[in-house]
């Protein structure tokens, strides 16, 4: 059997940690990053809790060393540092010799700075740099720029799921033969403008979110970015380099149902997991982990569990959510998510669903709720997203 | 490898092209730097309750998708791959404002909700209630040749029979204003018929939607043969020919074989060089052709000149309108066209005919 596309690199800036080893110290300590908002000026600062990244911008525009005449977003400075994380994970020092691609994801893009000076540039040329960074490829092109990428470089944009698209694309691309490497993950930040439009939704919880639990009350946001760097076979043999692990499996269906909200039963969650077990050639109950997407919300978790009934019947294999450490991360979940079932991979380890403590009445579905040592070899990951967006990425040693 | 072929089109735009048995017949001029599209029966496709909450450039890409599906004949295609390189602007700017203006309070969800980038991609699978594969490309310029990269992939990997494509962009009024005040949007106002010879920075704005269906079987409704794209995120003017020549050779075909080269040439001073280049080299002797005179500039400007070159190749002729250059072509077999934005993010894409 085919193992799937090498994963020979990867980065992550998070609430809990700023590296790749940060994050996983904070998942096996079940340290949280979830926090009264503290770095956006907002009304909502004080009281609405998110996952925010301790670096400010000042800082991160330092770490990265950009001129002061820059006119990077949030979500690009976030980008490139888990980016080049990745690459210098993937030990890429000799250039790059050969076909390489980006594909970033992003939802919110440089709407930090549109929000901060939407009214400020009609009248005052001072911050107009930031006009050309407002749209979702800005980022990825930034991010390309700091890497030396020039050729395969786009975005995509399906909302919560947009990272798992990307990691997709990245698969399908080197699988056809069309790129050797590619890097692939998402990065957005926290913004007035998804803090409020959450919040108008009536789906944030006022107190740390409770993925699976019959008393959820709606999801935290949060703030990240995460890269792979993906790799042929070819390159992976005469490189002799490390592979950490294989995306084995992919699947994106629609849910055609409802703009925002999941159908009753997760129509779309349970095709896209069904593709994606297809792909890996692998059965369900192969699956030894699956890293929910799980959000807290009312409506996700109890469509996404019906879903996962559907696939597994009653064989379902451990679960959790890692939204409760992280917050949602819109575009970036599946990415930083990613990372997690590698590091789950690697470790043997499956990490907690914080804050849970009754199962839906409907589904019945227990989650792992204390660190779980066992052999893991596939681990299935979940994004869905607005508009019906739903995928699954499998990941396998 | 499969083949792919074109077999509809359906586009709306600052032209009459909603008309689908027209082609440029009658060209609209206009004296103005942002244009707004001219609106197609949106009441034939949309039921009003729906309408309501769509904002424009949903309500486009519904019709323009819903002509290319009829006229390929599909009721429901196995991949939705939209591109839109700004996303609803008018939501997200209506629900900025809203934040802002009432000091984040007394908000509504609903402009929130149609303001994600995938929104058009939703809307057209919930109106087929499909669940096919849905993906959504937002990178500037080459928002709509990533969607042709995607179904080039997904065609000739066999995941998928028929696709449904698209490139839709809306004016917002407060991003257009931001464009006009970084001189993005030319300064004062001109003929669109006279752009390439202004000789200032910028260009003109506007909008508009594009679809098609491009599937492994020819049928009668077919109008070309989509053979290949390219996509180039940074490329400097002393590379682009080089490029050129690769891609075409990829493909086994000479500059010679090709019979039109269909340009992004936007009027602007600052960045058309990188047509002219091309334009006095390899496609010297070569019909050259453009559009953004009749489209206006926008991040998938490029889906209406994918409809043009699929036009062409069906109907054999050439508005006179759209050439740059005195060039007796007789049959129109191989079209390339190059587009970038701003010295970043180019494409090249080649339709043959069928």
């Amino acid at each position: 059997m085919n193992k799937g596309v090498a994963i020979t690199g990867m980065g992550i800036i998070s609430s809990i940690g700023n590296t790749v080893e940060e994050n996983y110290n904070s998942l096996v300590q079940s340290k949280n990053g979830i926090s009264k908002i503290s770095k956006i000026k907002t009304r909502h600062k004080d009281v609405i809790k998110v996952g925010e990244i301790s670096f400010s911008n000042d800082e991160l525009i330092r770490q990265l060393n950009l001129p002061e005449s820059n006119n990077y977003s949030r979500t690009a400075l976030l980008g490139v540092i888990a980016a080049k994380q990745a690459i210098t994970n993937a030990t890429i020092n000799e250039g790059f010799d050969c076909r390489t691609g980006l594909i970033s994801a992003t939802s919110v893009g440089g709407m930090d700075k549109t929000e901060q000076y939407f009214y400020e540039y009609l009248t005052d040329k001072k911050n107009r740099k930031y006009i050309e960074g407002h749209h979702a490829g800005d980022s990825t092109q930034k991010i390309a720029a700091q890497l030396g990428i020039t050729d395969f470089v786009t975005t995509i944009s399906t909302a919560c799921s947009s990272s798992a698209n990307a990691i997709m694309l990245g698969a399908r691309l080197i699988k056809a033969g069309k790129l050797d490497r590619v890097v692939v993950g998402g990065s957005d930040c926290l913004s007035k403008f998804t803090i409020n439009g959450f919040k108008s939704l009536m789906i944030l919880s006022d107190t740390d979110c409770a993925p699976f639990d019959e008393n959820r009350k709606g999801l935290n946001l949060g703030e990240a970015a995460a890269f792979l760097v993906l790799e042929s076979d070819k390159i992976v043999k005469n490189n002799n380099k490390k592979v950490l692990a294989y995306v084995s499996g992919y699947g994106n269906s629609n849910d055609a149902f409802h703009q925002t909200a999941s159908s009753e039963n997760g129509d779309g969650a349970t095709l896209a997991m069904q593709k994606a077990l297809k792909i890996s050639g692998l059965k369900p109950e192969q699956i030894d982990y699956i890293n929910a997407h799980g959000t807290a919300t009312s409506n996700n978790d109890l469509s996404e569990s019906k879903a996962i009934r559907r696939v597994f019947a009653d064989n379902i294999p451990d679960i959790s959510s890692t939204k409760a450490f992280t917050g949602h991360t819109l575009a970036a979940a599946a990415a930083i998510e990613a990372v997690y079932a590698i590091l789950a991979i690697q470790h043997n380890i499956i990490f907690p669903n914080l804050n849970f403590k009754t199962a839906i009445e409907e589904t019945g579905i227990v989650p792992v709720t204390t660190i779980k040592e066992k052999e893991i070899t596939h681990v299935l990951s979940n994004s869905f997203g607005f508009g019906g967006n739903c995928s699954t990425l499998i990941f396998s040693k | 490898m499969s083949h792919c072929y074109i077999n509809s089109v359906g586009c709306i735009s600052i032209q009459h092209t909603s008309d689908q048995t027209q082609f440029l017949d009658e060209v609209v001029i206009y004296d103005k730097n942002v244009i707004p599209v001219i609106p197609p029966n949106y009441k034939a496709y949309i039921p009003p309750v729906a309408a309501r909450r769509m904002a424009k450039g949903v309500k486009m890409g519904v019709v323009a998708s819903n002509l290319a599906l009829k006229e390929a004949a599909v009721e429901s295609p196995d991949a939705i791959i939209t591109g839109t390189g700004m996303g609803c602007l008018i939501d997200s700017e209506k629900f900025l404002a809203a934040i802002i203006d009432n000091d984040e309070e007394y908000l509504t969800p609903t402009s929130f909700i149609q303001s994600t980038h995938n929104t058009v991609g939703a809307q057209v699978a919930l109106g087929l209630k499909c669940n096919a594969y849905n993906f959504t490309y937002v990178h500037a310029a080459v928002s709509f040749e990533s969607c042709l990269i995607d179904a080039q992939l997904m065609l000739n990997e066999e995941e998928a029979s028929t696709i449904l494509v698209g490139g839709i962009d809306e004016l917002g009024p407060i991003t257009t204003k931001y464009h006009e005040l970084v001189h993005h949007v030319k300064d004062g106002e001109i003929d669109t018929s006279k752009l390439l010879d202004s000789k200032t920075s910028g260009s003109i704005f506007a909008e508009g939607a594009a679809f098609f269906v491009l599937s492994d079987k020819k049928q009668e409704s077919t109008y070309a043969q989509f053979i290949d794209v390219e996509i180039i995120s940074d490329l400097s003017i002393e590379a682009l020919q080089n490029r050129v020549h690769n891609f075409l050779d990829q493909n086994n075909v000479s500059s010679k074989d090709i019979d039109a080269v269909v340009l992004g040439n936007n009027g602007d001073v600052d960045y058309d060089d990188y047509y002219k280049e091309l334009q006095t080299t390899i496609f010297a002797d070569t019909q050259q052709l453009y559009y953004k005179h009749l489209s206006g500039e926008f991040s998938t400007a490029s889906s209406f000149g994918f409809w043009i070159a699929s036009k062409i190749l069906k109907n054999q002729q050439v508005p006179d309108v759209l050439k740059m250059n005195i060039k007796e072509v007789k049959t129109y077999k191989n079209i390339l066209l190059y587009n970038q934005y701003r010295g970043k993010n180019h494409s090249l894409v080649l339709i043959q005919s069928c």
